[in-house]
């Protein structure tokens, strides 16, 4: 094949021209089968708010509820519970709730929750999303010798105080969230749902 | 009859050429004479491979992918599937001495430098045949859909999350808001059919590229240097033969030992197949002990080691990426750690016994001692790529010899 007379530009925006429009149309190609990886329509309805009956709560107890097929803590805390929350704050990463995506406005207190008594939270780590386990006896642990009670990472770690506050030294680096909730009556809890998100 | 037998031959090789790559791949590829122990464990990472297809095969005619099935059809392939049992457990041991074989064969690399110059691109496909392993190691272990499953998943999927827009890549990942039978349908699709199939093709791409530049050997020296009037090298046999008969024997061990873990523990004592994976899957309840299963305890001791989430991915992540430029961090002028200097000899062996303690320390709770060693043990990990450019510096090497030294 003789290569007299080619006009070399022209053989160039060519095949560049050819090779640019076949990316776009692969790009094209790929959304679907990228977008076919979202959750379905089916995950995105399982969504529904989850109400807890929490009037069997003992003070002192937890009880696991599901939301959103997540774990959800409910903790009625005592009096004495809540007396060891003042006393840590040089102990946490973030005692002042500064990150404000970790719980909804009327949480982001000493007790981060809307009465005192009783915490809501998601169970489900910071760190890397395992369930945290409820240990809410003061008393010296292997992970913690000088424990005041909260919850444990059993994966990595990571240590919570009883509202859901986590200890400097964790791989997890925020406090457990605390989802948008309601009281509908004083005993029954709705989760996922509050005044702003109805 | 031989003639015929020639004829039909060429009538082949003139259409496709058979022969020819039989003599370039096989009885014409000259390895070095003296490869020892340490060169089995390629031809061992293939046949177990081999027996991974051949195994997934016959479990994906039994095994149903679903969250509600899945757990009970393992149970169905363990009892009532006749010999499933079997082909359950050699696929699940399979696995275990997959990466005995790869890990092996990786060690051998890193001792007589045979990721160094010009067989980068032999060590580059290896990396990522070994990431590919991960992946299709880690999705085949959801499969069951046990407790160790689930929450397994639930960890490593959520190592993504520390990336940019992290909780949108973790809800594509998972194709719901949580561990579902989305998560595992997909990491059906991928552990039966996608990842296999990159994992051969890189497979091909990785003997390609050796059998270009050739076989290293045990003393790093070139045997393309000193070949006899046909220009066969000196210090080179055929691999077929030679190596085929030769690897046979280190076969019949290799599955000697296999065979006895397959038939007396194949469990693994909890580091193959993990108690609370005999649980079906529950999104509710976290184990009280969570550990990977013992082929990735070293990445994830050195997770574990870094009390920051971030900082903890990034250091897990970079201690597998740092090997990917392996070839152009060791600068030493002699590849065996043979002619290597004192300091260099010591930290390889460090190096090695140091990983697989970072393994056992992947598989234990996380306790206060434990953390500072797994602290301590990662410094020394890391250390080794920092150390690698600088020795040559201070440390002289020992004169490399000509021709091979050993061999039959």
């Amino acid at each position: 094949m003789s290569q007299d007379g080619v006009n070399k530009a022209r053989r160039t925006l060519l095949v560049g021209a050819t090779a640019g429009v076949g990316a776009v149309g692969a790009g094209f190609l790929a959304v679907p089968f990228v977008k076919s990886w979202m959750p379905s329509e089916k995950a995105k309805a399982a969504g529904a708010p989850a109400k807890i009956d929490v009037s069997k709560v003992e003070p002192g107890a937890m009880v696991t509820a599901e939301w959103r097929g997540k774990p959800v803590y409910v903790a009625r805390r005592t009096e004495d519970m809540l007396n060891t929350l003042e006393g840590l704050a040089d102990r946490l990463k973030d005692p002042e709730n500064a990150n404000k995506a970790q719980q909804p406005e009327y949480a982001d207190n000493l007790y981060r929750s809307r009465k005192p008594e009783l915490i809501v939270l998601l169970g489900v780590c910071t760190h890397l999303g395992c369930a945290p386990k409820y240990v809410p006896e003061v008393e010296p642990q292997p992970f913690d010798p000088n424990w005041q009670g909260g919850w444990f990472c059993p994966c990595h770690g990571s240590r919570f105080d009883l509202s859901g506050r986590v200890y400097g030294g964790s791989p997890a680096s925020d406090n457990l969230v605390v989802p948008a909730y309601m009281f509908e009556s004083d005993n029954v809890v709705v989760v996922g749902v509050d005044e702003e998100n109805a | 009859m031989s003639q015929n037998t020639n004829k039909i031959m060429a009538w082949i090789d003139d259409r496709l050429p058979v022969t020819q790559t039989y003599e370039k791949h096989m009885s014409k590829y000259y390895a070095p004479k003296n490869f020892n122990f340490w060169y089995f464990f390629g031809v061992l990472s293939m046949l177990m491979l081999v027996n991974q297809i051949l195994t997934g095969i016959w479990l994906t005619m039994q095994f149903t992918p679903s969250a509600e099935a899945a757990f009970a059809s393992v149970e169905y392939i363990m009892r009532d599937v006749e010999w499933g049992w079997l082909i359950r457990y050699m696929h699940s041991t399979g696995a275990t001495f997959f990466f005995v074989a790869v890990y092996l064969h990786m060690m051998r690399a890193i001792l007589y430098g045979s990721y160094q110059k010009p067989r980068e691109l032999i060590w580059i496909f290896g990396m990522l045949i070994y990431l590919a392993l991960m992946a299709e190691a880690f999705m085949g272990y959801v499969l069951p859909w046990g407790q160790m499953s689930y929450w397994g998943a639930q960890v490593i999927i959520s190592l993504f999350s520390v990336m940019p827009y992290g909780d949108l890549l973790t809800e594509w990942i998972r194709g719901d808001f949580l561990i579902s039978g989305a998560t595992l349908n997909r990491f059906f699709a991928l552990h039966v059919v996608a990842v296999p199939l990159v994992i051969v093709a890189l497979v091909v791409m990785h003997l390609l590229a050796l059998h270009e530049v050739g076989s290293n050997n045990p003393d790093g020296v070139d045997i393309k240097k000193h070949k006899d009037e046909n220009g066969k090298p000196l210090d080179g046999i055929p691999f077929h033969p030679y190596y085929t008969v030769h690897d046979l024997v280190g076969i019949v061990v290799f599955l000697m030992v296999f065979c006895t873990v397959l038939f007396f523990f194949p469990e693994g004592n909890g580091f193959m197949l993990e108690y609370a994976n005999f649980e079906p899957a529950n999104g509710l309840k976290t184990p009280e002990h969570i550990a990977p299963v013992w082929y990735f305890g070293a990445f994830y001791a050195i997770l574990r080691a870094v009390p920051d989430k971030l900082l903890g991915v990034i250091a897990m992540g970079a201690a597998i990426a740092v090997l990917f430029v392996l070839p152009w961090l060791d600068r030493s002028p002699v590849r065996s750690w043979r002619y290597k200097g004192i300091v260099s000899r010591i930290y390889i062996v460090i190096f090695g016994f140091n990983f697989a303690l970072l393994t056992w320390l992947g598989t234990q709770p996380a306790t206060e001692l434990l953390t500072l060693i797994a602290q301590i043990a990662s410094v020394i990990y890391f250390g080794y790529f920092v150390f690698l450019p600088l020795a040559p510096k201070f440390e002289k090497t020992k004169p490399v010899p000509e021709r091979v030294t050993g061999g039959h």
